[in-house]
Parts: C-alpha cells; structure tokens; sequence
C-alpha cells in the first residue's frame, strides 16, 4: 500500500540456551504513515523485544521488515545503523542521555552523524525543538544535571533531530511522576497531530487511548487490534512529518 | 562531517576524565623519555668508549704481514729439479724475513691522491730495550712524523709533560709513555739507552711524556722520529713498517681496507676487524636499553590497555545509545581507538620533549675528573633518529593497546544493554 511505513510480516524469535524460550510467535504488522500506534500488554510478554526488531537494533529473528519501503532483514550492520541514523528516532525508557555532553550537543549528535546539514543549522534546529519542549534554559547544562522529565524530553527532542520516519518509544513515561508523565504524553499527542509516525509501547490505559490504535500483546501473539474507545482529542491540522513547527504546548 | 562527529564524541570522553586519561598519558611520557634519554646517553658512552680506544688504533693499518713464500725450496736446486723426484719438507724456514713495505714511497704517493683520507702517518716500529741500571724492559720504538702521528692520535691533548713537536726540535728526542717514564724512573730532561735486539744502542733524551689511558700502550711505548729509528736500524730513509690511516668517515674504512691490501698486496686492516670487541660493547649496550625501553613501553602499552578496557566497560550504555541512534561498529572502533591514540600521541610528544631536557640536563652535568679521561662532561648525543623512533614507538604502542578494547566495545550488542 502506497501509505504503508512499516511493514513486518511473520516476526518469529526465540531465545536460544538453557531455557530456549519463543518471544515473538508469528507477529505481523503493518503500519500507516502518521499513524500513532501504541503496543500495550502484561510485562515479560514481548512488547520490547518487538519494538527492538522493529527498530532494526536486533537482527536475529525469522520474517521481514519493512520501512519505508526498504526491506530491512538481511541487510548489513553498517546499513542498518546508516538507516536507523536516518528513518528512526527510538526513545527509550531511561533517557540514556550521553553524560559528558550538553544537552544541546546530546540533540545534535545524531544530526552531526548523518551529516545533511552544516552544524550551525543542525544547532539551530536543536535549539528550536527545545523550545517548543520549553526546556531552551538547559539547553548548555550538562545532561545529568536535568531532572527526569526533563532529561526524557532532551531524548525526544533528540529522537526528532533527524526528522525521522517513525519515532519509536519503549515505555516513555515508564520512570516518571505524574506531572511529568502528562508532558511527555501531550509531546507525543502533539507530534502525532503534526503527522509523525509513532510506535509507543506503553503500561499506560490512558496513554494508550490516546493513541489511533492499540495493538495488544499476549504471550508473544498479537491479541487484538482495537480502535482506541475514544479518539484522540483533536488538535492542529496534520503536517507531514515535521516537529512542532511553531507553537508550543509548555508555556 | 562523520569522522568529526566520531572525534567530538572521543574528545569530550578524554577530557570528562581527566585524571583517567592523564595517569594512562604519563605511562607513555615516562617511557617514551626513558628512551630519548637512555638511547642519547647509551649513545654517548659508546661513542666515548669507541673513541678512546680507536685514539689509539688507526681506522687502517697497512703493513707487512711475515708471509713467506714456500712454494720453491732450495732442496729442489740441491736435487737438480729432477721431475721424477718429489720434495717434501716439513716445518720449512724462510731465508730472509723482510718486515718493510718495499715500495713505500709509491704507495705512499698513491694514498696522498685519496680524498677520503684526513691522515697518512708511515711508522717504523722495532722492538727495543730500555736500560733501567742492570735491567733492561721491553718497549716498542715508534719512529714516526710526529706531525701526523699527532694529527691521528690526538697526542697533543695526551701530553703529560712536554709538547710532540719537541722532537722536531731536540737532537735525538724522544717521548715516552708515562707508564714507562715512571718504570724507568726519568722525567724530561733525562737520558735514555734504547738497545736493539740486534745489539746496536743509541741515546735519547726524555722531551715529553704521554697517556693514552691505556695500560697496553703507555707501559711500552716510546716515540722518536722516523730517521732516529732508520738510523738505529740502519736502514734506508725509505725503509718503513707500517702506514696507518685517518679517514673523514671511519664507516668506510672496511670498504677502503680491502681495496689498499689488493692495490698494494700488503696486509690492509680496518679498525672494526682489528677490534671487534668495540662493535660488540655497542651492541650490548645497545640491546640492552632497546629492551629496557621497549619492556616501559610495554608497560604503559598494558596500562592504556587496562584503562581503554575499564572506560568501556563503563561506558556500554553509551555506545548502546550511539548504536541506536545510527552509528556503527566501525564508528565505535573509531571513537575508542582515536581515544587510545591522543593519549598516544600527547604521550609521545610530551616525552620526547622531558627526554630531550633530560639528556640536556646530564649533558651539562661535569664529569668527575681523572688523569686518563678526556671528557668535560658526561657524554651525551642528540640525534633526531632516537625522537622519530620513540614517537613512532609510543603511538604504535598506544595504537595496540587500544585496538583491542576498542574492537570489544564495536562488538556491543545494544539490545542487550538496553534491556539492562
Ligand atoms: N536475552 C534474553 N534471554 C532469554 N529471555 C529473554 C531475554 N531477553 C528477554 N527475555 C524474555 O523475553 C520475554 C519478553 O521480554 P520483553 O520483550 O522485554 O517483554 P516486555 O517488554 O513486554 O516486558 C520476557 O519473558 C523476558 O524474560
Ligand atoms: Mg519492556
């Protein structure tokens, strides 16, 4: 299909060893651009590891993926990571920030690497998605020296340098209070309503529901395929694929 | 674009741990100065060494090796050279010994017209004996141009009293050992008896006294000129034993030694054959501080090693994050690598830099002062081989130590370490 990103067909993966174990059990998936899809289920049943062969990180598992019309399986580290740099902006569930840098440099590290614009654009481009993140005051500090929300922020800010395909996130808010749970939840709302493609694997109903549609995991199957029970709160007009283009949610 | 990214992720490591990266730094800067500095004084102590015993040798000896020609026999002529009769004779005697180069004064002549020669001394050495009262001690008699013997031997800065060219001056002078001055009990000014093994004798008066801070030569020697010698032998004014040689570059002499003895048919040595023990007293030091020097190496290899390993170890989230925004192994291998060679290079170039102000150092530092050495100071060379070998050792050393951690770290499986 013509609006198809991603594609995954019959994923299969086992963890081999004392305990041969299969995590994944013939999972297929397809997945439209602008899509906000959450991945939902009880722990331990499989959601990062799928989010992890989604994203290309792993590489060993039965069936093909598919992004961006590029078929992924197969093809060499050197490759994959060229593609992840490229089409993907992953978000962990620690930050991972790197703690040496600023948060400024942290953001602009994958942009330096792809290396498409002279730095003072990349730098440019850092310090306007951290204002619409409204944490521009950080953007000098080192990054350890944030708070939790704060430092999630920098991630995703970072996960958008590169303005990627698809932004996948493997429980974002997983760490984090209340407060700053519902930053992160509008940030993914927003970028959702700006026409990003989003893969969120996520412990949070509410989260969940705002998403256009939630896939369910159970022991390595996917369980269901729902609409979320009610849509998504309407926002801005959709844009393809840019971040946050003028307004900000975080005064 | 990408290499700097790689080098600004490597550099702003290095420098978040300062005191990690120093310490791993300083191994380098010791070894690397421990080398500029053993390998210019080991240098140095060579060279002294060397030229204190070549002082005393020349770079080429030419002379009469007794090579006596048996081939005809006067049996043959006593036995009417009959074919059918075959002559054996054991342990045969020569007629006549000659000790002289025969044509000297040619090839001497010859050797004038060589730029590679600084000095030519002809010699005429015989054995004599001093009279001391009843006794008689043996010694060699040197006649020779005192000129140029002076020229080859530096005998100028080896008086003791007196000058060398005193016996241009004097009426039958001659110079002794200082050794052999104090065996005979004489200082300048005295007279001397010198008896031939053939019987003649002749009397020198003492004009100087010299050391070559060799036992071998200063307990023996005597020199007079050329013609006293020729006199004393009663020999011809062309009658001589020896030529021997000062080149302008004494790595040629090998070379040049073999060519005089086929030019001339007489013995031709070099220095290097002569004294083989000079080459292998080189060598040894030599080895030694190479191993010496290559073991500090070593050791700071091992600490850049332990370091690079334990920084990655601690560092396998990051490269995890790196690897998931889309860097690959190669660009790890980089980051670490390049991290192992700053602290190569900046080793390197900062011990290089304490090894020269060390051999500076001991350079100016007075050598204590004996009667038999020559040297101001201790010996020290500065040559520019020792700094481009210690930088290339350092970095290669810094460069092993640092590929093999840095190959683990590119090897990291993020998945793993993202799952925690
Ligand atoms: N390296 C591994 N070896 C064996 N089993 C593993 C490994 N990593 C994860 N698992 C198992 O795979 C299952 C799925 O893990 P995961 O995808 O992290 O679950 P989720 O993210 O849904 O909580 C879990 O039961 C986990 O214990
Ligand atoms: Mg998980």
């Amino acid at each position: 299909m013509e609006n198809t990103i991603l594609k995954a067909e019959r994923l299969n993966k086992s963890f081999t060893g004392p305990d041969p174990f299969q995590v994944l059990k013939d999972i297929s998936l397809s997945v439209d651009k602008g899509e906000f899809i959450t991945i939902v289920g009880k722990s331990g049943c499989g959601k990062s590891t799928l989010l992890y062969l989604l994203s290309t990180l792993d590489t060993d598992y039965q069936g093909t993926i598919t992004i961006n019309g590029s078929r992924l399986t197969g093809l060499k580290e050197r490759d994959l990571a060229r593609f992840r740099n490229e089409h993907i902006g992953f978000v962990f569930q620690f930050h991972f920030l790197l703690p040496e840098f600023t948060v400024l440099q942290n953001i602009m590290i994958p942009a330096l690497k792809l290396g498409a614009l002279p730095k003072d654009a990349i730098e440019h481009n850092a310090m306007q998605i951290l204002r619409q993140m409204g944490i521009q005051d950080t953007a000098l500090k080192p990054s350890g020296k944030l708070s939790g929300g704060q430092q999630q922020r920098v991630a995703i800010a970072r996960a958008l340098i590169n303005n990627p395909g698809i932004i996948m996130a493997d429980e974002p808010t997983g760490n984090l209070d209340s407060a700053n749970t519902q930053i992160i939840f509008n940030i993914f709302q927003e970028l959702s309503a700006h026409g990003n493609t989003i893969i969120a694997v996520t412990h949070d109903r509410d989260f969940a529901g705002r998403s256009d549609r939630i896939i369910e995991m159970k022991d390595g199957t996917i369980n269901t395929t729902a609409e979320p029970a009610a849509p998504p709160a309407p926002c801005l007009e959709p844009e393809p694929l840019r971040a946050f283009p003028s307004s900000s949610l975080f005064p | 674009m990408k290499a700097s990214v790689n080098f600004m992720i490597s550099s702003t490591q290095l420098l978040a741990r300062k005191r990690q990266s120093i310490i791993a730094m300083l191994g380098v800067l010791f070894g690397i100065a421990m080398f500029i500095f053993m390998m210019s004084f080991m240098k140095g102590v060579n060279n002294y060494i060397q030229d204190t015993m070549l002082s005393a040798i020349p770079d080429i000896h030419i002379y009469n090796d007794i090579r006596t020609d048996y081939t005809t026999s006067v049996t043959g002529s006593w036995l009417h050279n009959d074919p059918q009769k075959m002559v054996i004779v054991h342990h045969p005697k020569p007629e006549k010994v000659r000790l002289n180069l025969k044509n000297a004064d040619a090839i001497l002549a010859d050797l004038k017209t060589r730029p590679e020669i600084k000095v030519i001394s002809p010699l005429l050495s015989t054995q004599v004996f001093f009279n001391y009262g009843s006794v008689q001690i043996n010694g060699i008699l040197d006649g020779v141009d005192i000129l140029e013997e002076s020229k080859i031997f530096g005998l100028h800065e080896r008086m003791i009293t007196g000058t060398p060219e005193n016996l241009l001056t004097a009426d039958k002078g001659v110079l002794l050992g200082q050794g052999l001055a104090d065996k005979l009990n004489v200082a300048k000014g005295d007279l001397v008896t010198l008896a031939t093994p053939e019987g003649t004798s002749m009397r020198f008066r003492v004009v100087g006294t010299f050391a070559f801070g060799l036992s071998t030569v200063d307990n023996i020697k005597a020199y007079v000129s050329l013609a006293s010698v020729q006199q004393l032998l009663a020999k011809n004014h062309d009658y001589i034993t020896d030529i021997r040689i000062k080149l302008h570059n004494i790595d040629a002499a090998k070379e040049l030694a073999a060519l005089f003895a086929k030019r001339y048919g007489y013995k031709s040595e070099d220095w290097e054959s002569t004294n083989p023990s000079i080459k292998a007293g080189n060598m040894i030091r030599d080895s030694l501080t190479w191993v010496v020097c290559l073991t500090m190496l070593t050791v700071a290899g091992f600490g850049i090693y332990n370091i690079m390993n334990m920084v990655i170890a601690s560092k396998m989230k990051d490269i995890a994050i790196l690897k998931a925004q889309g860097f690959d192994g190669s660009d790890i291998r980089a980051i670490f690598l390049s991290q192992s060679l700053v602290i190569g290079v900046l080793g390197a170039s900062l011990g290089l830099l304490l090894g020269f102000l060390l051999s500076y150092a001991l350079s100016r530092v007075p050598f204590p002062k004996t009667e038999f050495t020559f040297m101001k100071y201790f010996p020290v060379v500065f040559d520019t081989r020792y700094y481009f070998a210690g930088a290339v050792f350092g970095i290669l050393t810094t460069f092993l130590a640092g590929v093999l951690p840095a190959r683990k770290a590119a090897r990291v499986d993020p998945v793993t370490i993202l799952r925690g």
